[in-house]
């Protein structure tokens, strides 16, 4: 099966609305039995850290106040109109209502497709943070030149 | 070998192909899968991946207005 098709997203946005278009490509394509990386970087890591609120993790003052501020899952604010947070939850409610997934749904969805997860070594290491600080489904912690590799011959998205 | 059936006529994209996906995942080569549907995107999609990856659609009945059942041999 080496002919498989191939698509790696970059997601480097926290936000939550694009963090569902990432997950919404990732498990579609997946379902449609391509092969899918996930990578993640900077703000996006908001999204696989494993303490789902506000947390102060990392290693060192600076690094523990910014991981706070950057929040995780929970915190992922709309990128427009979020109204200091309400907005996601609303909205969330709103695709329960009209039975579309939600994103947890897609993020299960796309772990049991197989989906291969992986976040960006250089920003886990500016925030001070380690494998363990995010949810196990986290493959490996790779850099640029990895990511180049396992992404070769398919198609790359960044969000 | 049996049959196992699948309502997704609730769902949308991505999920409507997503679900019928982890539902052959489940069964084994024989087996029978019915997903019933609604027109649009699940009835032209569903059985278009499915086949895409190696199954059998058997038959794609009419159930009332704007549902369908799609039944899938897991291939």
């Amino acid at each position: 099966m080496n002919n498989k098709k191939k698509i790696s997203i970059v997601l480097f946005s926290g936000d939550f609305d694009k963090a569902i278009a990432a997950f919404t490509i990732a498990s579609g394509a997946a379902a449609v039995n391509y092969e899918v990386n996930l990578f993640f970087t900077f703000w996006g890591l908001n999204v696989l850290k494993k303490t789902k609120g506000r947390s102060a993790i990392g290693k060192g003052f600076l690094a523990r106040t910014f991981n706070f501020l950057m929040g995780g899952f929970k915190n992922l604010p709309l990128s427009r109109l979020n109204f200091a947070g309400i907005s996601p939850k609303l909205l969330t409610g709103l695709m329960k209502k009209r039975n579309v997934a939600t994103l947890q749904e897609l993020i299960n969805a796309a772990i049991q497709l197989n989906v291969n997860l992986y976040a960006c070594e250089m920003s886990i290491n500016i925030l001070g943070l380690k494998k363990e600080d995010f949810i196990p489904e986290v493959k490996e912690i790779l850099g640029v030149a990895k990511f180049l590799n396992l992404s070769e011959g398919g198609e790359i998205i960044f969000i | 070998m049996k049959t196992v059936r699948l309502d997704i006529t609730k769902d949308h994209c991505p999920m409507t192909f997503v679900k019928t996906k982890l539902e052959l995942e489940k069964l084994e080569k024989g087996d029978i899968l019915e997903v019933i549907l609604k027109e649009g995107e699940p009835l032209e999609n569903v059985p278009k991946t499915v086949i895409e990856q190696g199954n059998k659609v058997l038959e794609i009945k009419k159930l009332q207005d704007n549902i369908h059942m799609v039944i899938i041999e897991r291939g």
